[in-house]
């Protein structure tokens, strides 16, 4: 540590810190127009200039470059720096006139006018003052090297390569973001991140993919994260205290040996964009319902204000169930859980806004322990149930001359009529379906899908939770639609039944094997290779062909192949099946 | 005490069971002077007249060659049965039709018209004439034995004690079931096959075999196989692995597929079938295209799949269509 | 009396069989015809079977299984389908008009495809009419005169 005076005040600092960081800690200011702490400082714009007293010797020197030394007296506001730094001033006002931080520097610095008078004087609002930021955030921070300066004196420019677009540039915005004046803007053609699957808007590179994780801990999206563009950057890295961040982290396959499986993959939202006349995806304020849960959530984008696009509360919601289901074109089965999520949203609108709510249904299916209460008091609360399906969202104006909104065009079968209702916002209550990849999971496990592509169970009734594969089971939604309580229930129905099986420590399996009568093989080696689970093994000593029962699962594909009649399968043996369809013929 | 008595008789086949008989050598003598040889066409004259006179059980040995393919063999076939205390299908046509049960594939009609008026030898008078079963001439009416539209194994028309299977019985066979029975050890149960084992062709097979995946079928004069490996390996048909063991695998020793003449093991009630389902098993492929253009590789199924045992199979015979 | 097509109907237990087992749950409506022999596998079927039906008297054998990457053990089917062509062809050889033998693909979701192809199979077989073989005639002969 070493001991420093500025403008008369004494205070101890860090040995290699800069007279700018040391004035910050004694709290007086500096002006400075090209320093930041993403980079090394640059001491272009030399409005830090203060002057150091060393014994006799006083000389001017650029604050934010300036090392400290023991003992070191500073000005910051004597009469030199006063006077280079009003020149320096009035040269940028006298060029950039309007530049909103030339003119803010000026005022605090109480300089009114300019004495020269710049043949450059340009007087836009938001123009390049050529402080370099973005040329050193380009280069040393971001590490991509596009930003440079061409020419000199009055003509030198900031420049991309041949000052022309360049591939290079990655769009990372960092230099829109440290230029002090706007002059650089990024114009949004294609965002190249990852849009989080249940918020609205784009996420920074690091982020933390759902505000409830447990742990809560962020990741990087690797895409859009400059780091694994360039190389450079690190900031995370740079104000991570604990030091956690580590970029050469690596997705790992861990193989684990299990003996049961529980598969709970859940469901996919029906993407209602194909359906054309909801304008999901091409109009405003059209939310999917995980979107609009998205709205609702106090950490959600909007804190849970329930807001349009433009900020303003809605006036009227329009809330509409069984998109994609209940409908022959899409899926012919209920979700469930639309109608008492739908309900929730109206109330939710109620209790946050003072918005009119319509609900658009099919039948109301409130099926659960406590919904049908539910629902009469969401009736009680004044929202408005309107039996029909919505057939088109149109936009229109609110009234003859009002804002423009949107329109919900139905037919409410109550009253047989049809209906034009304007809305700010609408819900659509989209399908649950099955996981796009759940064909991939079923044949990994070889478990069916029942006629609504969900997972099939052993049986619908009886043994809801287990599957035609032992040891493999099913719970929630990826089994079919069905609400929080349901699935907590087959979940747990499923735990209690895998841990019945560890407890016991052993299975039971099904009898149906395959088995070798030696005396009849001769090892001709068709069957070796029939065998998905490689339980058929060929001895060679004794040149015949045996079953590993414990492999096997008796399928029976060998026995039909075995041309000696060797092979033969428990329970379905040759003169079974013979003796069957004689039965069968009679 | 009276020597035990023997008869052989010669059905519908090539005649090369009879040889076979003779193959035994020297031993032949054996069996003369064990046996009273009371009925062998072939080889001495005796009449049908002198076995139908005979008593019923009287012959204790009946060695039975050849399917029933027409009235005459079956005539005969139903008097030995009467005459013998044990009757053996003797040979692979006793056993399953063997190769006159080809005839099978095809129908009476067409082999009395391709013998009697299509083939370019014939010179046929008045459209051609067909054996007639009854013909009348001024010496007064001959009858001729009647042609069957099927041919049928030696147990589809009586019963039979036991089998010995091959095209022809290997010799040392023969003898062996004729010394197990000079030896007058106890005879095995009913409907036992002797002169075979209960293994399969690939049993005796000295060749290597690896674990089967087969893209391409070959012919016998399409490929130069390699002499230690397993032949359905190298893609060709062998209806070894559905065949019962017991010839000392003669033919793929001899670098040719076996062609399945001692019949399915035991257990397998369709040899052609079962080949079908096990070479269907191990074709190397999953795209159906490519399955049809590696089946359309065989040549002639049904003649290689039931080259012997098309009379004795599931369906026995096609159908006209 | 009308002709009714007896035909044989081979089903994997995990695909076709509980396909069909949906069609009877779901009260579809389906031809009476298939008499259903339950195999773990469209794998187990072994073409002796099929030849043994139609020596039994079946107007027609139907195969039924997981579509083809649906095995429920992985690749049983993939035998299956060089088989039952094998097969056909041969049956053909053996005279027998190759529809009266069939291969479907029926999943456990799909008891109204195992209707149809059991309304559809039954009315194609009725179509060819009876399967009459010498073999049949000759058991009937040896029935009537032991």
């Amino acid at each position: 540590m070493v001991t420093i005076n500025i403008d008369g005040r004494t205070v101890e600092v860090p040995e290699d810190t800069t007279i700018l960081k040391a004035a910050d800690q004694a709290g007086v200011w500096i002006p400075t127009m090209c320093h930041s702490e993403y980079f090394e400082p640059y001491g272009v714009c030399r409005l830090c200039s203060v002057e150091v007293v060393r014994g006799k010797r006083s000389r001017i020197v650029t604050a934010c470059n300036y090392p400290i030394r023991n003992g070191m007296t500073i000005h910051t506001n004597s009469e030199r720096v006063k006077w280079l730094r009003k020149v320096i001033m009035e040269m940028l006002i006298s060029r950039w006139p309007n530049v909103k931080v030339v003119k803010d520097l000026a005022e605090r610095l109480g300089i009114e006018k300019s004495r020269f008078t710049s043949l450059e004087r340009d007087e836009s609002e938001n123009a390049c003052i050529l402080c370099g930021m973005c040329v050193n955030m380009c280069n040393d921070v971001v590490k991509a090297n596009v930003l440079g300066f061409a020419h000199t004196g009055i003509e030198r420019k900031v420049v991309r390569p041949f000052d022309e677009k360049t591939d290079q540039c990655i769009v990372c915005g960092s230099c829109a973001h440290v230029c002090p004046t706007g002059h650089i803007k990024m114009v949004l053609e294609d965002y190249r991140g990852k849009k989080s699957e249940f918020t609205l808007g784009p996420k920074t590179p690091i982020y933390v993919p759902t505000l409830q994780a447990v742990p809560r801990v962020p990741v990087i999206d690797a895409e859009s994260c400059i780091h694994f563009q360039t190389g450079g950057c690190e900031n995370c890295a740079k104000v991570c205290e604990p030091n956690a961040i580590n970029y050469k982290m690596e997705d790992e396959i861990v193989e684990i040996d299990v003996g049961q499986v529980l598969i709970t993959t859940g469901f996919d939202l029906f993407d209602a964009s194909p359906m054309a006349q909801y304008g999901y995806g091409r109009l405003d304020n059209v939310y999917s319902s995980l979107e609009f849960e998205s709205i609702l959530n106090s950490t959600g984008p909007t804190g849970g204000n329930i807001v349009m696009k433009n900020g303003k509360e809605p006036r009227a919601v329009g809330i509409i169930h069984c998109i994609g289901s209940r409908d022959t074109n899409h899926h012919a089965y209920c979700s469930r859980v639309c109608c008492m999520y739908a309900l929730k949203f109206a109330h939710l609108v109620r209790d946050r806004t003072d918005a009119a709510i319509y609900q658009f249904y099919i039948d109301m299916r409130a099926f659960g322990k406590g919904y049908e209460e539910f629902y009469n008091r969401l009736l009680d609360e004044g929202v408005t149930m309107i039996r029909g399906k919505a057939a088109e969202i149109v936009e229109g104006a609110w009234n003859e001359n009002g804002d423009p909104s949107l329109k919900i065009r139905c037919e409410d079968t109550l009253i047989g009529k049809f209906r034009e209702i304007p809305v700010d916002m609408v819900v659509l209550c989209n399908a649950m379906e099955p996981r796009k990849d759940s064909d991939a999971i079923r044949r990994l496990f070889s478990i069916s899908k029942s006629p609504d592509g969900f997972f099939l169970e052993r049986h619908p009734k009886l043994d809801p939770t287990s599957t035609a594969t032992e040891g493999v089971f099913i719970a929630g939604c990826s089994q079919g639609p069905k609400d929080i309580p349901d699935t907590v229930a087959q979940a747990s129905s499923a735990a209690a039944r895998i841990l019945s099986l560890i407890s016991k420590g052993e299975v039971e399996i099904e009898p149906v094997r395959a088995m070798v009568q030696d005396e009849y093989c001769s090892g001709c080696k068709i069957c070796n290779n029939m065998c998905p689970y490689g339980a058929i093994e060929f001895i060679e000593e004794k040149k015949i062909s045996h079953v590993n029962e414990a492999l096997c699962k008796g399928c029976g594909t060998c026995v039909a192949a075995c041309p000696s009649g060797a092979m033969t399968g428990n329970g379905f043996t040759d003169e079974q099946i013979l003796a069957e369809l004689e039965g069968l013929m009679l | 005490m009276a020597k035990p008595k023997l008869a052989l008789y010669w059905a519908a086949s090539c005649g090369g069971c009879e040889i076979a008989v003779l193959d035994i050598h020297e031993k032949i003598l054996d069996v003369a002077a064990a046996f009273d040889i009371v009925f062998w066409p072939c080889a001495m004259d005796f009449k049908y007249q002198d076995v139908r006179a005979m008593e019923d059980k009287s012959i204790d040995l009946c060695l039975f060659n050849g399917s029933i393919r027409n009235s005459e063999a079956a005539e005969i076939a139903h008097m030995l049965r009467a005459k013998s205390k044990v009757v053996v299908a003797f040979g692979s046509c006793a056993l399953e039709g063997g190769i006159p049960g080809l005839a099978n594939l095809t129908t009476k009609e067409d082999i009395l018209r391709v013998v009697y008026k299509d083939t370019p030898s014939t010179v046929t008078q008045n459209g051609g004439v067909y054996p007639q079963t009854h013909s009348k001439m001024k010496e007064g009416s001959i009858e001729i034995p009647e042609l069957w539209e099927t041919v049928k194994s030696l147990d589809q028309v009586i019963d039979v004690e036991y089998y010995v299977p091959g095209c022809p019985p290997q010799p040392e066979q023969i003898w062996a079931v004729i010394e197990h029975v000079i030896s007058g050890r106890p005879l095995p149960p009913k409907g036992s096959i002797l002169g075979a084992t209960d293994k399969t062709c690939c049993d005796e097979c000295p060749r290597d075999r690896k674990e089967k995946k087969i893209k391409q079928f070959y012919r016998p004069f399409e490929i130069q196989t390699d002499p230690n490996e397993c032949l359905l390996d190298q893609g060709m048909v062998c209806m070894g692995p559905a065949t019962r063991s017991g010839c000392g695998a003669l033919c793929t020793k001899a670098n040719m597929p076996c062609r399945g003449c001692y019949g399915p093991p035991p257990h397998i009630v369709d040899q052609g079938a079962k080949m079908v389902s096990a070479l269907a098993s191990v074709i190397d492929s999953t795209e159906p295209e490519e399955i049809e253009r590696i089946l359309d590789q065989i040549a002639d199924p049904m003649g290689t799949f039931y080259r012997f045992s098309l009379a004795h199979s599931i369906l026995r015979r096609v159908e006209k269509v | 009396m009308a002709f009714e097509p007896r035909i044989i109907g081979f089903l994997c237990n995990w695909c076709s069989y509980t396909g069909a087992d949906l069609a009877g749950v779901s009260r579809i409506k389906s031809a009476p015809n298939v008499r259903i022999l339950r195999t773990m596998c469209s794998g187990r079927v072994d073409p002796a079977f099929i030849l043994k039906a139609f020596q039994l008297g079946a107007d027609g054998v139907i195969v039924m299984g997981c579509h083809l990457g649906d095995c429920h053990y992985q690749e049983g089917n993939y035998k299956t389908i060089r088989r039952l062509p094998f097969l056909k062809r041969l049956v053909k050889d053996f005279g027998i008009d190759p529809r009266r033998l069939r291969l479907e693909w029926v999943s456990a979701s799909e008891g109204d495809k195992f209707a149809k192809i059991v309304n559809e199979m039954t009315e194609e077989i009725r179509q060819l009419g009876p399967l009459k073989l010498t073999v049949h005639r000759e058991i009937e002969r040896a029935i009537a005169q032991p």
